[in-house]
Formats: C-alpha cells, structure tokens, sequence
C-alpha cells in the first residue's frame, strides 16, 4: 500500500493504483483524451502528463505507478504548457467547424482546448481526409475530427473484441480507419455504437444525435428493455421524446452496449403506440373501436366478473410477461390468484427457460444462473452450449471474448458454426437435439479418464452411482454417431473442461427449447457437479434468460405452480402465508401453463384470456392453432404498448407505457435486481402497466393499498424471502443479487457455495439421450432448427420499429448448406417454400455452411415468413416448453 | 490455387504464432511486391487475427507496400541528415528521368518511388535503395546514371 503525495496531500492507495486513479480518488481532476477506465491504459495522447518529483521528464499519469514516498505535482505553468503543446498539436488538423459539429457542448476536446486558453493552433493544416463515412445505419465517421485517442479502436478490439477498426499509416498520416477502403457497410461492423459511445469528439457521432444538443436533453438512469443481460443505460429525453441512449457502467454491462440496446429506441415514441384504450363495442367481429379508461375498464370487469360467476375461476387465465417490470408483473399474478381466484397465470418464460427452472431448481435447488456475468472474464475455460451468445446477449458474447483475450479456451457445442465457433478452441458441431447425449458423452470421458473431482462428488452429491450406470452406455463413439461429430474432439472437450481450475457452462434455449429440455438442463447441472464446478467462482451453469425480465416475471410468481420466490401454490405452508397477506383465501391446485391455456380455449374450459405484454401469436409454437384458439376465446383482453398479432385479435385493447414511462425493477440473468426509471410522461393515454391492473383489481372487488410501484415492491419484498432487502432507496444505491434476505444482507454473486439451495447435497440426474420427436423422413427430410438473430428482438413489436435495423435485417430467412442448396437447385437469396407437418412459409434461402447438411435454420421473429407456423408444439412433460428447436421440414424452390 | 500456396508457404516457413507476422509480410512483398488485399486476408485469416490489425501493422511500414508497385522499387530517405545533405536533388533528378514523385509509380511500369525514413546510411548521405540496394553518396548526376542502368 504506497503513500503517496498529490500536490501536498498524502493518499494510501493499492498497489498498481496508477497517478491518474489516485488523482481521481482525492477529486483531483486530469484532463485525459485516451483514457478509459475499462481499457488497458495507452498512455497515447500526452495530456495527462503530471510532474514526479525527481523524474526528468513529465509523466503520463495514467500509466505510472503510484510509488511509495511520490510527490507529484499536478499544475504548474510546465505543466500547462506540455499539455497546451498537445492540445494545439492536435488541434492544427481537426476540423474547426464546432458550431455543426454534433459534438458540441458535451465535447472534452472542445472543453480541454478551452481551459488551456487555445483559440487556434499556431500549426499548420496540412492532413487530407477520406470523406465523412455514412454507410453505416446508426452513425457516421468524420476522419476530420478524429483526434486519435484510439479510444474507439481499443474499445472495438479490447472490449467488443470486433476488431473492426485500425490505425492506418504512420507518423503525421497516421489515421484511425477501416482496413483497406472499406466502409462500415461493408466492414465486420456490427453497429454496437460503443465506439460511437466512448469518442470523446464529434468524429464518431450517432446520425440521430445531429438534431439536438446535450443541454437541450433530460439524462435518466434506467435498465435496458432488451435482452437479460440488465445493461445499465441512460436514456436521452428532449421535451417527452426519447432521442438517445448512452450506456453506464453498470455491474452487468461496464459501459458497453448492443446495437438493440444502443438504437433501437425509436419504438417508445413511435406513431405506433397504442394510445387509447379500444374495444369492439358491437362485439366479436366488429371494428375496434377507441373508448374511455372508464367504459374499457367496467367491461373487462363485468365480463371477467360475469365469467367467473357462470364457469367459476379457473375458466380464466393471464398471460403476463417477461417484458414488464416486476412490479406490474407482482400485481398482475396478484390480480389473477387474489382477485380472480384462479392460479392459471404464466408467461413467455414457459417457451424459453421452463426447463431450467424446473431441471435446476431439481438438481440444485435455484433454476437460474449459478454466477455472475462478469465472472465470465476470469473462467480459464467456457463451455457454450445452445446458446449463440454474441447475437442474443451480445454484452456477455463480448465478454466471452474479452475472456478468450485474456487466454480463456473456448468449447463450442452448437448446430450451428456461429461466431463464437470461429474462436473456440474446439468447436463440436452436433445435430440438434442430441444436447443429452452430448453432455452425456462428455461425463462418460471425465469418469472414464477419471477426471472427476472425486472429494466434491463424496461430499456435495448424491446419485452418483446411478448417473454412473447411466453414463457408462455413452461412450465417445456411441455419442459421436448420435451428434455427428468426432469421437476425439469430444474427448479433447471433455478433459479441457474437467481439468480447468476455472470453468462455466452457458446455455440458451438450445438446450431447452427440446421435448427433453428438462433433461438437457439437468445434464448441464451433472457435469458440472462431477467436476466440482458449482458453488464456485469463475464456474458454474449459467442459463441465459432471453427478455429483459424474464426472471423476474418468474421470480415474482407469474408461474402457475408458484407464488413469489418459488414458493409452492400446493404447498399449504406458503398458501397460508400468502392467504394472509392478501387477507383471501387462494386456491390450492396448480393453473395451467400457456401451452396448456391454449388447448383449454380450444376446449372452451378457458372463456376469458388476460394478456399483458406478450405476443403468442407469433411466439407460440404451432401459430396455426393458436391464432385457431385465440379467434375462438370468448373475451380476450390484451394490454400492450402496440396493436401485435394478438391485440388485432383481441376484444378489449388497453394502452400500457413503455419501460422508458414507468418506475420498477427488472431482474436481469444473473438475479440482478435493477432500477427502471420514469424518463419521460406516457405516450397518449397510455397508463403504466400496474397502475392499470391496479385500477381493474379494485373494479373486480380487491381493494390494494398501492400508490406507486415502490409500495408494489415493499410488499413483494415483505412476502419473498429471496426478495427481502430490496426497496427503491435502496436500488438507487446498490443492485444486489438475489438471494437478498434483508435490508443488510449484501446479496449473493456466486449460489450454493458451501451448501446448496436444496439443502446439503446436490443431486445427479441422471438422463438417457431420447430422440426428438419428430424426426425427418422421407417426406420431410430436413431437420429444421429455429433461434435470434442480432439485428432483431422477440417478435419485432419494439425492433421493428427502427428503421435501421429493418434495413440490416428486415425479413426472414432460411439457412441452408451449399450442398443441399445445389441438390435442390436453390441459389442464395432465391425465394424458398418451406413446410411442415403444420404449415407452411415462403422466406429467402441464404445458402451457408454455416449450417451441416441436412440442416435448416430460421430465426423465429417475423411475421413475414414466421418459422412458429412450422414448429412443433409437442412439449417436454416437465416442464411443458415446446420443442422448438427440431422439427422436420422440406423445401423447394418458390 | 498456386496463388493461395504463396501465404500458405510463408505461413510454414516462419510459423503462425503472432511474431512471424512480419516475416510472413515480408516474404510476400519479396514474391509478390507487394500485399494485396486479398493477402492481407488470406494472412489474417492464417493467423486468426482480424483483417484490421495485420493491415494496420502493414500500413505502419514503408517497406510493406499495399499497392502494386512497379518493377523496381527507389527508396529515398528523407530524414534529417539525408534531407541536409541533398535528397532533393536525388529527387529532382528521379522526377527528372522519370516523371515521378513520392507515392507514384512510372508510366511504363518500371519504377515505383517512395520516401522513407533512416535507412541507416548517415554517414553517407544522402542515399537510397533500389530494390533493397543501397546507393549512397548521392548527387544529381550519379542518380541519372543509376537510374540511366535500370532502364537499359
């Protein structure tokens, strides 16, 4: 711990503290053009240089080491004028045209050049630049004003690990660039923006950033509406309008953002937005038509109220959603159990992670992700699984790689060659749908080579006999035939994985999107229990969620099995807690799940469906038959932010207020629990979400004592251990991870260290590989496989609002192998028919290897060609999540 | 499919490993004269690293051109003692014989002329190389007859 003094005052500080972070500590300010906390200092730009007493030269302070006894002097008139030299150096060939420069007012080099008293550079401009690049969607590139911090070029390469930028030339024509003459367009770029984020001129700058400027715009803090990673973000507001989005260094994000996150804000004040309440006054098949709060709100009730009395309770269910907060999400669950009476309440977390839940929640007692996001970055090895992580949680894909920098070896276990594939130390291309055997397989080799980290099996586990007996039939050739792959690669993987000190699996919907999800996640869990991998740090089984409250929306009951923190509906202990809480009594036997909801509308046993935030009619598997049974529900209501596929089909539409116009929390992946802040007044007469359930709650005959979504927490909080220390106060300081018992308690970053959350032990799982359940035949040869891609989000409802990305990635698409494609004589881009055993659609083949032979690919967002028509609603008997990832297909040219 | 051998061989050679990047470029420039883009790429894509950063270790050198350059390559240093000592005749006499100055490459194909920096030859200023020669106690006259060589 070094001593050191700063213009006379003494400071303690770490050791590797640099100058400028002790600076920093004591409030001194540096001015600084190349620095950036997160990037490995550069020391380039020469303007942090301070003065080290016995030193010759000055110092750059943020590359020098703080040493015991320094005396460093951070102004003096030499100072100044090295650091004035810089600034006109640079100076001489930027571009002087502040005043149309979208830069102005938030400018550091503008800022710099001020308080160093610099009008004009005595040098002269003798540098020629490329013209401005503007091919880009998002931003634009002015070489003119770059001041080559390189702060982008790190960032692409050290952070986003893109590589997309470089430094051309050298000396005086040194310029940052693309390579060759490319433009963005035709780059490796994938529009992050975070270079865009951390320019500290006008040379990168967002294009719809040209119309305002920084004092013009309100800033809020709130969490990103996108995917689960929980990326902290401030939103940019002029007047009642969203105009741009910055990132923070949130604990999940640290300043970086997605094109999604960094973009796609345009749907918040889009003229899409659904701002009047509608209803079909003239009943089923007449036009929807705009109403008042007050007529919309006493139908609902009288209908819902009318049904219950004539089919009782359970003749009604709600969909609530991974999209809303936690709050809405608490009240809307509250609504259905307490208000209505019926625990038929689930959401979209049913299609996506239902496996998880219930496979993890069996084996270890908690279904959601072991360890924390930015562990990632320390795992010495990362096993990736059904999960194309760079495009869905771009964040996390890019912390992978900043992994992989650092010399982290990377298995990658996918159908598809995705991005990460190209890096991966070794990269198992299997069939989809052999994830058990895959994870089966691995197991047999660490047994087999007696790679199992034996004390932690004897002391943590039980079942292991059996997963033994079970795991002996997967020998590495068994399994390479099963997935396709090679029997040494597996081996290779295995004993890669066992023998690393430090190493995570992450998994997606690859894993359990399958009618053997549950036991796909199970076997995740097996693994790592037979290395020793969980309950540690750097390890662990890391489910991705997709949404951005995905875990939330389950943490906070909207289950039908489960009340808040998974607490059991059947179990009476919990329904007595909950009965006297709400001051009703509740029912005991679970609801029904979404897939199950909508065989019951199709029976008539459901007559009225709630839906909030969420779009079944282009998520749900088999489309055909849920646009059948929604047609078909007797009183639909839907509540959302735009008219979806399944508002057009409802009878009472209510306007909600988008993320950017209410207050709560989001819990991201890793059980992060954050804050959503009200940035700017909701959109027409749009009302918050839980203000509108609230309303109706009170309309069917339950009185709430809630005045804001705050009180809505402290009673979530109240009733949810795992929930406990959380309040508004208190996330406006500190985002812990649940669980979060109490007030005092500082969260848990890493789960069942020491002891599990089921108790003493973990237990194996054993599960054989079954096949899917529809393989190809002859009729239907292909297998086809659907997931996300980048440019796009859930069922486009917010992504399909910008512009730019429509442009990058506006309709559908098949991948197809180049072998297949010339059998069937289909050429990229031609129009191709594909079709199931339940339906069929036209979409653009893109011919890649990306996919293997006999393999098809389609991302499930459009509604243009939506791959949902295709796939099979046969669902895994656990956890009722559809098969969505296999089905057989056929296709011929268009 | 000979083409694609030429990155393939260097890469055998001296290795993929990040520091036989250079020697990798180099052998290029010697066989090809100098890194296409399509080198760049292949060499990239052999060394797993992006195209951005081997083009931008290229680009970083005068002796790794990343345009086509012509039969023989001049070499003029234009650092301080050779610019004290008279590199502008050695340049005056250059665009004097063949209509060049740096940057450019001759009508006919023959001569491509660049400045560089030291190439070490100070206590024989000024100097250039031709084809990686070095000539050195320039004048105007003698440039002409180097010059006057090559041509024949």
């Amino acid at each position: 711990m070094p001593k050191v003094y700063i213009d006379g005052t003494s400071i303690e500080v770490e050791n590797g503290t640099t100058i400028l972070e002790a600076c920093e500590k004591i409030g001194v300010e540096i001015p600084t053009l190349c620095y950036l906390k997160h990037l490995n200092p550069a020391g380039s730009c020469r303007l942090c240089l301070v003065e080290v007493k016995g030193s010759r030269l000055l110092q750059t302070a943020c590359t020098t080491p703080c040493a015991e006894g320094m005396e460093v002097t951070t102004m003096n008139q030499n100072i100044y004028n090295a650091r004035k030299l810089v600034l006109e150096l640079l100076l001489a060939n930027h571009d002087d045209g502040c005043f149309s420069c979208p830069n102005n007012g938030k400018c550091d080099f503008a800022r710099y050049c001020m308080d160093y008293d610099i009008e004009k550079s005595p040098f002269p401009r003798n540098k020629e630049f490329p013209p401005v690049d503007e091919s880009g969607e998002f931003f634009t590139y002015d070489a003119s004003k770059c001041i080559l911090c390189r702060r982008c070029v790190r960032t692409c390469a050290e952070l986003q690990c893109n590589n997309t930028y470089t430094l051309k030339g050298r000396g005086h024509e040194t310029m940052v660039g693309l390579p060759f003459n490319q433009l963005f367009k035709t780059s490796n770029c994938v529009s992050c923006g975070n270079c865009v984020s951390v320019c500290p001129t006008g040379a990168l700058s967002t294009k719809s950033g040209k119309k305002y400027r920084d004092w013009e715009i309100k800033k809020t803090q709130t969490t990103c509406p996108y995917c689960g990673v929980g990326c902290q973000i401030e939103l940019h507001t002029k007047g009642n309008k969203v105009v741009g989005v910055e990132p923070l260094d949130g604990p999940a994000n640290n300043n970086l953002l997605c094109v999604k996150g960094k973009f796609a804000y345009e749907f918040i004040n889009h003229k899409d937005r659904l701002t009047k309440p509608m209803m079909r006054k003239g009943g089923k098949g007449s036009p929807l038509e705009e109403v008042s709060w007050d007529e919309a709100m006493s139908h609902i009730a009288e209908k819902m109220l009318a049904i219950k009395a004539e089919s009782g309770p359970d003749s009604l269910a709600g969909f609530a959603s991974a999209r809303v907060t936690n709050e809405a999400n608490y009240i809307f669950m509250k609504m259905m159990r307490a208000a209505v009476g019926t625990n038929n309440v689930d959401h979209c977390a049913r299609l996506c992670h239902a496996s998880t839940v219930a496979g993890l929640a069996t084996t270890l007692g908690s279904g959601a992700m072991t360890n924390s996001i930015s562990e990632v970055v320390d795992s010495d090895v990362i096993l990736v699984s059904g999960s194309n992580t760079t495009e869905t949680h771009p964040v996390i894909g890019a912390k992978m790689r900043q992994a992989l920098l650092r010399g982290a070896k990377l298995i990658v276990a996918e159908p598809r060659e995705i991005d990460l594939a190209k890096q991966a130390e070794i990269f198992l291309q299997i069939r989809p749908g052999t994830n058990v055997a895959f994870f089966n397989g691995m197991m047999n080799v660490v047994i087999e080579e007696d790679l199992l980290d034996k004390e932690y099996v004897e002391n943590r586990t039980e079942g292991f006999e059996e997963l033994k007996t079970l795991i002996s039939e997967y020998t590495p050739e068994k399994v390479a035939e099963i997935c396709n792959i090679n029997a040494e690669d597996l081996r290779k993987a295995a004993r890669l994985y066992a023998k690393a000190e430090k190493a995570s699996i992450f998994y997606s919907m690859g894993v359990t999107q399958h009618s053997t999800g549950t036991a796909g996640v199970m076997c995740t869990s097996n693994l790592a229990l037979l290395c020793g991998k969980i309950g540690k740090y750097g390890c662990g089984v890391n489910p991705l969620r997709g949404q951005n409250n995905v875990q939330g929306a389950c943490d906070v009951g909207c289950l039908p099995g489960d009340y808040t923190a998974y607490q059991k509906v059947v179990n009476p202990d919990a329904r007595a807690k909950f009965e006297k809480a709400w001051g009703v009594s509740l029912p005991d036997k679970p609801g029904l799940t979404i897939t199950e909801t909508i065989g019951a509308i199709e029976s008539g046993d459901i007559r009225c469906l709630y839906v909030m935030g969420e779009n079944p009619m282009l998520s749900d598997p088999d489309i055909n038959h849920v646009e059948h049974a929604l047609k078909k529900c007797e009183f639909l209501v839907v509540q959302d932010i735009f008219l979806t596929e399944t508002a057009e089909l409802a009878d009472v539409v209510l306007p909600a207020g988008s993320y950017a116009e209410t207050d709560g929390t989001f819990t991201n992946t890793e059980r992060r629990v954050q804050l959503v802040c009200k940035a700017i007044e909701p959109v027409g007469d749009s009302r918050e979400d839980w203000d509108i359930i609230n309303e109706l709650m009170d309309r069917l005959g339950y009185k709430n004592n809630f005045s804001s979504s705050s009180d809505i927490l402290d009673e979530l909080a109240g009733t949810s251990p795992s929930y406990g220390g959380y309040s508004f106060e208190r996330l406006k300081k500190e985002q812990p991870q649940w669980p979060c018992p109490n007030k005092d308690h500082p969260g848990t970053p890493v789960l069942h260290i020491g002891k599990f959350s089921r108790g003493e032990r973990a237990i194996f799982k054993p599960s054989p590989y079954i096949p899917a359940a529809e393989l190809p035949d002859e009729e239907y040869p292909f297998v086809l496989t659907t997931g996300r891609v980048l440019y796009q989000y859930h069922t486009r409802t917010m992504t399909g609002k910008s512009e730019g990305l429509t442009n990058i990635m506006g309709t559908s698409f098949i991948e197809i192998n180049p072998t297949d494609a010339g059998k069937l004589g289909i050429a990229n881009s031609d129009k191709v028919k594909v079709a199931s055993r339940r339906g069929e659609v036209t979409v653009e083949a893109h011919v890649t290897d990306k996919v293997a032979e006999g393999i098809l690919f389609m991302p499930f967002h459009y509604k243009d060609g939506p791959a949902n028509k295709l796939t099979n609603n046969v669902i895994d008997p656990i956890a009722k999540i559809p098969e969505y990832k296999v089905c057989a297909a056929r296709l011929e040219k268009f | 499919m000979t083409e694609i051998n030429i990155v393939k061989d260097a890469v055998k050679k001296h290795g993929r490993k990040r520091e036989s990047l250079m020697p990798v470029l180099q052998e290029i420039v010697k066989q090809e004269n100098y890194l296409s883009e399509e080198r760049l790429m292949e060499i990239a894509k052999e060394f797993d690293l992006s195209s951005a950063e081997v083009y931008g270790v290229a680009t970083f050198y005068s002796f790794l051109p990343v345009k086509p350059m012509g039969e023989n390559v001049i070499k003029v240093c234009q650092t301080i003692v050779c610019d004290m000592k008279g590199k502008e005749a050695v340049l005056d006499a250059i665009k004097d014989k063949l209509n060049i100055v740096p940057g450019q490459t001759s009508a006919d194909g023959k001569f491509s002329l660049m400045a560089v920096n030291c190439i070490g030859q100070c206590s024989n200023a000024p100097a250039m190389l031709v084809n990686d020669k070095p000539y050195i106690n320039l004048t105007y006259e003698n440039v002409v007859k180097i010059i006057d060589e090559y041509q024949s």
